[in-house]
């Protein structure tokens, strides 16, 4: 079956913070600004992504709220919940809808607000996507999950507590660049790793993650509209292609992977996406990575094929995934700095990427950008959207 | 017979010895001093401290309107046995903190106000005044309340403190929770951090001006979009937010 190209036409975000207003409106005011962006309303069909409405915000029937606050009605419109890969999967989705012909123009929104209720709440919500009867009942939460994850691939590859430290200040500290960010406080190894002071600025969360290591709690929404070719080519702006889609589970449980320090669900969801694209990682300009912990940049850019399996670490020490570097990763502070309303994430990432190829990134421009690649995971690596993204003109 | 009322309305305070100044890096890497001021330079904290009275976010409104009202009331001699530190980096004002003594074993801790926030800055300076009750007023217990959910994490939870409710807090007459000494031991090695002396230069900058916060906590853009959003679920707020913005109301 042929399919049709499929265009980013237009792109919109909310500051990733602490958001004291309804979840169908963070949802919204995105897509305001996405419209704004591409100079349309005439979409077709509208995917919201979120994880937690029904749960920590008592909304259901998102997609109801939002498409009639956008007065986009009678657009068919609905909710999409793939855990915290709910932003990647109904791009996803709207790709393959006007990929298949199905719709010209359609856009995606993702929204949480996840700050309606305090951290510990936040933490339980987020922990119901693990496996319910091997891990939840037992009290996992995803920083411990991530914390076992983290002290076995230390075992393993050599990765230290410096590496994820390193991997926290710069992200945080890219995050100052990004006005959207959530975290906008600079950080230093000295402050969080080597200083007397700093096990107490920098506790352990679950050993050995620390405070700096996780990402924080945020409210926030991004949005992207898709095209066809035929769509994208009556809106003046930069084009940029969603040239490949890629999406992988694996074990609802991690510990039956055979080797948990695999990610394989990311491992599979890229190659798809790269071969779906026609290129291959060292193709990449800019990438936005999945870190919810500072441990899944490191493997997530291995698994991605941007670097050998165990070397990220050392590609890091390189300077090599910092601005400036050879591939920079999570120029707009990541999920550590920017933020990470779960479902909301997957879009954000998009929206940096796009934002990056159009060169219209600022401060935090990465030079030449054509090619960019997002990987969104969603569970603890059991179900992953990676997409690719192209500067077509 | 002529009377000064002045000497009956005034409390003469106790002798209380000073908080020795400490410092410490935190995460950003900064050098913060830590020092007890005295009542002469509590204008030049006042005055920082009056615009965080309408943040309406996390509480700061309420913390910044008892915490003026205690600093004002040290400054007049209206408060019996206060004391106000703050931390400073590179002079400018990152915290006030203050309490006062109850009686030879018992403190009262009144507030905790962070004016620089993800640095645990606010939790430095918890940690030096249950420091001062603890280590240089020789107390058994500290009687503390908090007003924010973030107080009550870094407080309550931190520190496991014990329940007082049969006793009455200053602050607005809530149930108490109290730092025990055994407590105070227990979390000192891992909450209590610092380093004496504080180096002369680092001690010179803090005493030589307050000075303002950089990037203090600033109010949401509507300070009733919060109260409006929870009641108003068809966008009017944010609406209403933009057209204001643009000047449209």
């Amino acid at each position: 079956m042929t399919m049709r190209d499929v265009y980013v036409i237009g792109i919109g975000i909310t500051s990733f913070t602490r958001l004291e207003f309804p979840l169908s409106e963070i949802a919204a005011y995105p897509a305001m600004m996405a419209m704004k962006d591409a100079g349309t309303r005439e979409i077709d069909h509208l995917y919201v992504a979120n994880m937690g409405g029904g749960r920590v915000n008592h909304q259901t029937g998102l997609a109801s709220a939002v498409v009639d606050t956008l007065s986009l009605t009678p657009a068919g419109a609905e909710t999409i919940e793939n855990g915290p890969a709910s932003g990647g999967s109904a791009v996803k989705t709207g790709y393959m809808a006007v990929a298949s012909g199905l719709h010209d123009v359609v856009m995606v929104t993702g929204a949480e607000r996840m700050r309606e209720v305090n951290n510990l709440d936040a933490t339980d919500f987020v922990a119901t996507l693990t496996h319910p009867i091997a891990e939840h009942i037992y009290g996992v939460t995803l920083p411990s999950l991530a914390a076992m994850f983290t002290r076995l691939y230390m075992e393993k590859y050599g990765v230290t507590e410096r590496h994820l430290a390193m991997v926290a200040v710069k992200n945080q500290n890219a995050a100052l660049l990004n006005e959207f960010a959530h975290l906008h406080q600079k950080i230093s190894i000295e402050g969080i790793l080597d200083s007397p002071e700093a096990m107490t600025n920098n506790p352990y969360v679950a050993e050995p993650l620390r405070f700096f290591d996780c990402c924080p709690v945020s409210d926030g929404g991004a949005c992207v509209i898709l095209a066809s070719e035929e769509a994208a080519g009556k809106v003046g702006r930069p084009l940029v292609k969603l040239a490949g889609v890629g999406q992988a589970t694996d074990t609802h449980a991690v510990h039956e992977r055979e080797d948990p320090t695999d990610l394989l669900a990311v491992r599979r969801a890229a190659a798809m996406a790269f071969e779906r694209a026609g290129l291959t990682p060292a193709d990449v300009d800019v990438a936005e990575l999945h870190d919810a912990f500072t441990i899944l940049e490191i493997v997530e850019s291995e698994e991605c094929g941007f670097f050998p399996k165990g070397e990220g670490h050392l590609a890091l020490e390189r300077g090599e995934t910092a601005l400036g570097g050879k591939l920079p990763i999570n120029v707009s502070g990541g999920l550590k700095g920017r933020g990470h309303p779960v479902g909301a994430t997957g879009l954000a990432q998009v929206y940096e990427i796009v934002h990056q190829l159009r060169g219209e990134a600022g401060e935090r421009q990465v030079k030449d950008a054509r090619i960019g690649f997002t990987c969104n995971f969603g569970g603890f690596g059991n179900n992953v959207v990676c997409l690719a993204f192209t500067r077509e003109n | 017979m002529s009377v000064d009322l002045e000497k009956i309305l005034r409390p003469v305070d106790n002798p209380m010895p000073p908080f020795p100044a400490k410092h410490m890096k935190v995460a950003s890497g900064e050098e913060m001093v830590i020092r007890q001021v005295t009542r002469d330079e509590i204008p030049s904290i006042l005055q920082h401290v009056a615009p965080l009275v309408w943040v309406e976010r996390d509480f700061y409104d309420v913390v910044a309107a008892r915490v003026y009202a205690e600093l004002l009331a040290y400054y007049a001699h209206r408060m019996q046995d206060e004391y106000v530190l703050v931390a400073q980096i590179d002079g400018e004002l990152c915290a006030v903190v203050n309490g006062r003594m109850v009686n030879e074993d018992v403190g009262m801790s009144l507030h905790t106000l962070a004016m620089r926030r993800g640095l645990r800055i606010g939790a430095h300076s918890f940690a030096a005044k249950m420091e001062y009750h603890m280590d240089i007023l020789g107390q058994k217990e500290v009687l503390v309340v908090a007003e924010s959910p973030i107080g009550f994490r870094r407080w309550m939870l931190e520190y496991n403190l014990e329940k007082r409710f049969d006793i009455a807090h200053e602050l607005g007459g809530v149930p108490s929770w109290a730092l025990t000494k055994e407590l105070f031991d227990k979390a000192r090695d891992t909450l209590v951090v610092g380093r004496r002396p504080v180096p002369d230069e680092l001690l010179a900058k803090a005493h030589e001006a307050i000075l303002p916060p950089s990037d203090p906590p600033r109010p949401p853009d509507d300070l009733l979009a919060a109260t409006r959003a929870k009641y108003d679920p068809t966008g009017t707020a944010l609406v209403l937010q933009r057209w204001k913005q643009e000047g449209k109301v």
